[in-house]
């Protein structure tokens, strides 16, 4: 541990020098990280026992994979930044190599394809995309000068392009928005001008019927049902209308852990997956909805603060777009939920039933914790 | 590490352009979960109302509970119109894995032919509300729902649902008597009351079945549940229950039906029969029937077609609809009529060369018998049928005061209470003529009523009315179908009825009567022959109606005449003439003649000791005598 000695602290970061290295250092994990993310875990098993109709055996499957997912970040958060730094181009590379197979087995079994199986796995590619796709950008931008260039934009916009185009393809509008997303926080934090972004934001709006006319029936169906629920009540409209009505139904206080009706007696679809936010808007009120928010709020600011702590380019760019990213899940699956943005297939991290994603996103924070407890061993 | 070639990079600064970027994301987060924030206070607080009534609406359904049909009885008991459960297959999309694998299992399973394959497959993609059942297919056989239920665990979404629906034991024999049900069409619906049909399917169309709709419905109840998506009932949270459709008891008696039926054997005809003292039609007839049960499932166009081009309108109710020439059969009506308006005495002999003429008119007005009958009184007029006399009779009285006194006897009326669609037929006047043709009545028009012809017309149900009216001396009755409705037995308001014929002489009715024994039992009896065998005194007169009118010369002779332009052969009685308890009225079409039998043998069946018949219960025996006494 003689590393510590060595450490130069840039921004005003003063390191203990001298003192014995706390428990939670040694470890590589954040405590305040952990207890939130604890917090929400926890918040989220209620829920999902709730909405799951009482099941337990859903509820513990959950809890074990939530635990497997936190082992999975502690033993991530052990490897130092510049071993992921490392094995970056290895992960895209590999990344994209799965995603392309992904896509020749998609010609092959027709219609949409998700999963790739090796051996008794079977994961969707576009979630290591969403690890990955960050990773290679700010690895790629930590060894330029910021604010990036014409040139480093053109290259990242090849990176992000690729692998982005063979999601949206599969098709997972959602995943594939997602991951752009995450590229996009990368360079929106490694400074990319603010009259680029302008520019870019008014370039895609110019876009959006371009992006109509190459959308796939079901999505522009989603997205008409969205602007107007009402006009296929039976059919897609059903999901949005009748989330709406539980979290309305719920009131400020809610209807009671268990008590509600539209989730109890299943007018709710989806309900302990990508809709469980609505379970919690009608069991626990607006107050339940607050507090998951300012947890979400809690554990976003927390990670900013951890992001700012990084030494370097790298470990800012990708614990910053880790972040962001984690509070888009949150926007977008509430949003939809709620009836204010179009039903993409986006879970509510953390709380939602399944795997996938939340060994993702908790992967995320494992890098997060990595890069805020390796600082001293950072060297250029 | 090399660095870039135009700018060297420096920490320090990247730091700081990190820390403002972050501050920008910061701020976003914030401004876009404000943006949610206000979203559910949105929802949660303002729209909190219009939620919860949505989600209780949701939750929330009122079921209609739709009453039970009552039962339709005859006299003795029987039931006539019960209620099945039939078994439909219904089908819940939602939780189907494979919808067009499934539909595929379920024709192989249940057999269908091709064509009903598409309709299912049709059916199936109907759209409605999440979990609910589509209908699929009604009326499965045991046979079927037997299959379905090995195959269950193959068809997971498939479901065989139960289902009351009418049915008629006795369907042809009964068909104009109790019409039948058939499923609320549009126009039908628009006139209902709709809280009280909500979960009625069925609603009567004709006969008894559509007289008492509102008394056989009975009210709808209703039930408040709190259902799941999928619809299903989790508890019951408010119940009102329906009232059953009260049971109708006909007076029709199922087994002289049945045989008034069989004498027709397959001819086209009517037989009506009264009970003169009460009213109560015994038997309605009309053949041929047609299965009305068919009606009930829905009936084919095919079936439907046929029925409607059958040549012998078998969907065409005789009885009560059929306006026939009355014939002959309206002499002892009009021998009575010339007694009150004293145009003739009993005694008063008419001759018959074989022809009448109406003074200053060559025509020549035949009687039947070429040669004349020569010298007739009243009754000798009644037991041959004589034309000549009745023509003058006619003659006599004048179109006005024969038309008086046929409407007296309800000819040219609606006078039942309770039978569908019953028609008046057509006694002929003056006034009728002006308005209708505009032309002036003729004398010789007069002499064609007189014999039942020329523009009159009459229902067999009017004939046995008039029957019944005139065994009852003139005391006129309603004739009914329903006997007890509920508990309540029908008393039809006979006061409101008919005013009762009057006759100055009360022997004067037993001079007809007289005549009309001796159309049985007299030496020149038109129909002697039915009449030998009679244990009892019946009085009765035969009757035909032309078809087509004959030329001033022709002469009829049935044999060479195509069987659909023969005559109508007609025929009246009552019996005992003492105590008359059957009035009835037989017609077959184009019989030529010869029906008096199937009248006297009804006769015999009502007046004969019932011993051998073991299917009336003995407290309906007794019932039954107790009501022909009390009268």
């Amino acid at each position: 541990m003689a590393t510590d000695f060595q450490r130069t602290a840039p921004g005003g970061q003063r390191a203990r020098v001298g003192r014995k290295r706390s428990l939670w250092l040694r470890l590589h994990l954040d405590p305040w990280l952990l207890s939130i993310l604890l917090l929400l875990v926890s918040f989220g098993l209620v829920v999902l026992y709730s909405a799951s109709g009482m099941s337990s055996h859903t509820t513990l499957a959950q809890a074990i994979r939530m635990g497997v997912a936190l082992l999975g970040a502690t033993i991530i958060a052990q490897f130092s930044p510049v071993t992921l730094y490392r094995w970056t181009p290895l992960a895209y590379g590999a990344g994209l190599m799965m995603l392309v197979a992904v896509e020749v087995m998609g010609d092959i079994g027709m219609g949409a394809q998700r999963w790739l199986q090796i051996g008794p796995l079977r994961f969707q590619p576009s979630e290591v995309m969403k690890i990955a796709m960050p990773m290679m950008l700010a690895a790629y931008l930590h060894r330029r000068p910021l604010p990036p260039s014409w040139k480093d934009l053109l290259v990242c916009a090849v990176i992000v392009a690729v692998p982005v185009l063979l999601i949206a393809r599969q098709p997972d509008l959602g995943t594939s928005m997602l991951v752009t997303a995450a590229a996009a926080f990368v360079i929106l934090l490694a400074g990319l001008s603010w009259k680029f972004i302008l520019t870019l934001i008014a370039m895609a709006a110019g876009a959006a019927p371009l992006l109509w006319m190459n959308m796939h029936n079901y999505q522009r169906q989603r997205v008409l049902t969205f602007l107007n629920p009402e006009s296929d009540p039976l059919g897609a409209g059903w999901n949005i209308i009748q989330s709406k009505t539980a979290i309305g139904s719920g009131g400020i206080e809610g209807k009671g852990w268990g008590l509600g009706t539209q989730s109890q007696l299943e007018f709710l679809p989806e309900r302990h997956t990508d809709f469980i936010v609505a379970v919690l808007g009608e069991e626990f009120g607006l107050i339940g909805m607050l507090t998951i928010l300012v947890l979400y709020l809690l554990l976003v600011s927390r990670g900013l603060v951890m992001a700012n702590s990084a030494q370097d380019t790298y470990g800012r760019l990708l614990a910053g777009s880790i972040v962001l990213t984690f509070f888009i899940y949150v926007f977008v699956n509430i949003g939809m939920v709620s009836g204010i943005l179009p039903v993409v297939g986006v879970p509510l991290p953390l709380v939602s039933y399944g795997g996938t994603s939340s060994v993702t996103l908790m992967a995320g924070f494992g890098i997060l914790m990595s890069i805020h407890t390796h600082r001293r061993l950072l060297t250029h | 590490m090399r660095k870039s070639r135009q700018k060297i990079k420096s920490h320090e600064q990247e730091a700081r352009l990190f820390r403002n970027r972050s501050l920008v994301a910061a701020l976003l987060i914030l401004l876009m979960a404000i943006g949610l924030v206000s979203r559910l206070v949105y929802l949660q607080v303002f729209e909190h109302d219009v939620f919860i009534t949505r989600s209780d609406n949701n939750r929330m359904r009122v079921e209609p509970l739709p009453p039970r049909r009552g039962l339709i009885y005859d006299r003795n008991g029987k039931l006539l119109a019960e209620n099945r459960p039939t078994y439909n297959l219904t089908i819940v999309r939602e939780r189907v894995d494979d919808l067009d694998a499934t539909l595929e299992r379920l024709v192989q399973i249940l057999d269908l032919p091709e064509d009903e394959v598409a309709t299912f497959r049709e059916r199936s993609r109907q759209r409605q509300r999440p979990y609910q059942p589509a209908l699929l297919m009604s009326d499965l056989s045991e046979d079927q729902i037997a299959r379905l239920a090995v195959n269950r665990y193959l068809l997971s979404g498939v479901e065989v649902e139960a289902q009351l629906m009418r049915y008629y034991p006795d369907p042809i024999v009964m068909s104009h008597v109790l019409g039948y049900v058939g499923r609320i069409n549009a126009e039908e619906l628009a006139d209902l009351d709709p809280g009280n049909y909500a979960g009625t399917h069925f609603i009567g169309k004709t006969g008894v079945e559509d007289t008492y709709e509102s008394q056989l419905h009975g009210r709808a109840g209703l039930r408040k549940v709190e259902t799941n998506a999928r619809g299903r009932v989790l508890r019951e949270l408010e119940r009102d229950p329906p009232e059953p459709g009260e049971d109708v008891t006909l007076t029709i008696d199922s087994r002289l039906q049945h045989m008034a039926y069989d004498l027709l054997d397959g001819r086209r005809g009517a037989i009506v029969a009264i009970q003169p003292k009460t009213g109560d039609i015994l038997a309605m007839v009309s053949a041929p029937g047609f299965d009305i049960n068919k009606f009930v499932t829905g009936i084919s166009y095919d079936d439907y077609r046929e029925l409607q081009e059958d040549i012998d309108l078998p969907l065409y109710n005789r009885a009560a609809r059929g306006q026939y020439p009355p014939g002959s059969t309206v002499k002892p009506f009009e021998a009575l009529g010339a007694l009150e308006y004293g145009v003739v005495e009993p005694d008063d002999i008419i001759y018959d060369p074989g022809y009448f003429q109406l003074p200053n008119d060559s025509r020549r007005y035949h009687n039947w018998l070429r040669w004349g009958h020569g010298r007739v009184d009243l009754q000798r007029a009644i037991e041959v049928s004589n034309n000549t006399y009745f023509y003058t009779m006619a003659y006599r009285l004048g179109i006005d005061r024969l038309s008086s006194v046929m409407h007296e006897f309800g000819f040219g009326e609606v006078t039942s209470l309770d039978v569908q669609g019953a028609l008046p037929g057509l006694m002929p006047s003056r006034e009728w003529k002006r308005e209708k043709y505009n032309q002036a009545w003729y004398p010789g028009e007069t002499l064609s009523a007189g014999i039942g012809q020329g523009y009159f017309m009459a229902t067999p149900l009017q004939l046995a009315t008039a029957t019944a009216t005139l065994a009852n001396h003139g005391r006129w009755v309603r004739p009914h179908l329903a006997k007890r409705i509920g508990d309540t037995p029908v008393t039809p308001p006979f006061s409101d009825t008919k005013p009762d014929v009057q006759m100055d002489n009360r022997q004067w009715w037993d001079d007809v009567y007289e005549g009309m024994e001796a159309v049985l039992n007299g030496n020149e009896g038109t129909a002697r022959r039915a009449g030998a065998s009679l244990e009892y005194n019946m009085a009765a007169k035969t009757g035909t109606a032309q078809v087509f009118s004959l030329g001033q010369n022709q002469r009829y002779n049935a044999d060479e005449l195509e069987e659909r332009l023969r005559d109508h052969a007609l025929f009246i009685g009552f019996a005992p003439v003492e105590d008359p308890q059957i009035a009835l009225a037989v017609i077959v079409e184009n019989a030529g003649g010869g029906v008096s039998g199937l009248g006297t043998a009804i006769s015999d069946a009502w007046l004969q000791p019932r011993a051998e018949d073991e299917d009336l219960p003995a407290a309906t025996i007794n019932e039954e005598v107790e009501g022909l006494d009390g009268d």
